[in-house]
């Protein structure tokens, strides 16, 4: 019984690394680039759900909509002013302009909110629900509810729809998408825009469970999505998915059974070693460079 | 139809293009031959505008090219099937020839379209939803001049279509050149296999280290020493 819970804890916090990971992974999957930036934008939208509870007192739900307007407002923002500048520069360039945007976030939180971690509140109440003998809270199910539905709309929007089918081109070549009549600059706006609305979701859903918003809330919470898109294989939908319940099982099992110090070290080792054999990730595939 | 005056293209300190200038008439099919470095393709990129020109101006039916974003260039019926195809490997062929359709805001004329490029090319036909990085290199070509063709463009630009091909192909390319020439587009084409290109051609530009060197008539040209010995193998 214990496993199991183990198992749906798991499930929990992987859900929400899978929503992050999929901003990390959407993002280096149309401009190559690993938006260091991503995990901060989780830390604001945190700030912006408790901002609209306690502030404007309104439900839950219309928190989290908030904040993903916000936050794909706030993507879009630092897509335009820091990384676009920088698109036919080397690599190494909008890397670091991330880092640097992570810490202008971070420190902006902290002007504005103080460095004093906040408590959030409690929005997610009721009985937990049985399952045969195990105990399950309505945040795991709601945690993992939302988060299952908003990957198959995503995945649903990537495969169907029109702009879905541009991004991949764009992904794939985007020089071959121009010739088409896709509009770049606009297709990878609404990447970040998409990669950033699901970290708020996946903020909000982390402060449910980890009543405690601060600054730095977003360096842990985004190192561990980004792990997941890399283990899975960065740039693939499915395998950020798959690489966040990876990492999130493993870490709720170790902290079962092994110990709740090593739980990170084991999610490292974990990487570490599936690189060693896959260097692209579970699900990638060796990168052709592009002409 | 598209005029190209005193054209210039620099990467960076090479000066790959230098003032090149040609005409294609409406109706007519022109071809740029050369060996490789010459710089056809950079023409055809300034034309398209996958790269800006450093000088010179790129007219297409009165419409001053260079001012124009390069997406929205697709929308006055001017398509461009890339160098190596290009084609969306990760992507099926249908979603490609989809995607050739971007600007068709009209979805009855995207059914027409595709089924008239499926006619055109049967074999595309059989394999709609097969991953296009799976097609061989000629089912490539003709995916990458279908999804051009699903934008009714007015004008073609096509860049080596005979590359890597078996004989038998370049010809079945080329007959299909022809065809969409006789349905009314007009052609720019790049070709080394200078031979089959002045076979179907109406004019041509001999392009040698970023400048016209000759031009004129193609039956003419496949008459003239020089080219014979330079392109047609003695
Ligand atoms: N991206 C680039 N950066 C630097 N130089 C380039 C670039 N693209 C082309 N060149 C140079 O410009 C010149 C013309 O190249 P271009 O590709 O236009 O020739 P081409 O006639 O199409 O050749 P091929 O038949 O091999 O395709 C060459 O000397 C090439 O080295
Ligand atoms: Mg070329």
């Amino acid at each position: 019984m214990d496993f199991v819970l183990q198992i749906i804890n798991g499930l929990h916090v992987g859900s929400i690394y899978a929503l992050i990971a999929l901003g990390y992974t959407m993002v280096y999957g149309i401009v190559k680039l690993i938006n260091f930036a991503h995990g901060d934008v989780i830390m604001i939208g945190s700030y912006v759900v408790l901002l609209s509870l306690t502030e404007l007192h309104v439900p839950f739900w219309i928190a989290i909509i908030v904040a993903v307007v916000f936050c794909a407002l706030l993507g879009m923002l630092i897509e335009r002013f820091a990384y676009k500048p920088l698109r036919n520069a080397s690599r190494i360039t909008p890397l670091i302009t991330a880092i640097g945007v992570s810490l202008l976030l971070q420190n902006i939180a902290m002007k504005v909110f103080s460095a004093n971690p906040k408590p959030f509140p409690n929005v997610i109440s009721g009985e937990p629900f049985q399952f045969g003998g195990v105990q399950v809270g309505q945040v795991t199910i709601y945690t993992i509810l939302i988060s299952v539905v908003l990957m198959v709309l995503l995945e649903l929007f990537v495969l169907k729809t029109k702009m879905g089918k541009a991004m991949r081109a764009v992904s794939e070549d985007a020089g071959a998408a121009t010739l088409m009549g896709i509009n770049i600059n606009t297709t990878i706006a609404i990447t970040f825009a998409i990669g950033s609305g699901l970290a708020a979701v996946g903020g909000a859903l982390y402060s449910t469970a980890y009543p405690i918003v601060d600054p730095y809330i977003g360096s842990m919470l985004g190192l561990k999505a980004f792990i997941a898109a890399v283990l899975g294989g960065i740039g693939k939908i499915q395998g950020a998915m798959l690489g966040a319940f990876i990492i999130g099982i493993t870490e709720c099992l170790t902290k079962g059974y092994v110990s709740s110090q090593l739980s990170e070290a084991v999610v490292f080792a974990i990487l570490i070693l599936v690189l060693l054999v896959k260097p692209a990730g579970i699900l990638g595939q060796n990168i052709r460079e592009k002409v | 139809m598209l005029t190209v005056n005193d054209l210039h293209v620099h990467y960076g300190s090479i000066h790959a293009i230098k003032g090149v200038s040609f005409n294609v008439n409406e109706g007519e099919i022109v071809t740029l031959i050369g060996a490789n470095g010459a710089g056809k393709t950079s023409i055809l990129h300034a034309v398209s505008g996958l790269l800006k020109p450093s000088k010179g101006e790129v007219l297409y039916s009165n419409i001053n090219l260079n001012l124009i974003k390069p997406h929205k260039i697709i929308q006055y019926g001017l398509a461009h099937v890339p160098e190596g195809r290009r084609v969306f490997s990760q992507l099926s062929v249908r979603e490609n020839l989809e995607l050739g359709a971007f600007i068709v805001k009209d979805s009855k004329q995207r059914m027409l379209d595709y089924n008239k490029v499926m006619q055109l090319f049967p074999r595309l036909k059989e394999r709609e939803n097969q991953l296009a990085g799976t097609l061989s290199g000629g089912e490539q070509q003709m995916l990458a001049m279908g999804r051009a063709l699903m934008s009714s463009p007015k004008m073609l630009l096509l860049d080596e279509p005979s590359m890597g091909l078996s004989p038998i192909l370049v010809k079945e390319i080329f007959t299909i050149v022809k065809e969409c020439n006789k349905l009314g587009m007009t052609i720019l084409l790049n070709e080394q296999n200078a031979k089959m290109a002045l076979s179907i051609a109406d004019k041509c530009y001999v392009l040698e280290t970023g400048k016209v060197v000759l031009h004129g008539d193609a039956k003419d040209l496949l008459d003239n020493d020089i080219v014979k010995k330079a392109y047609l193998g003695g």
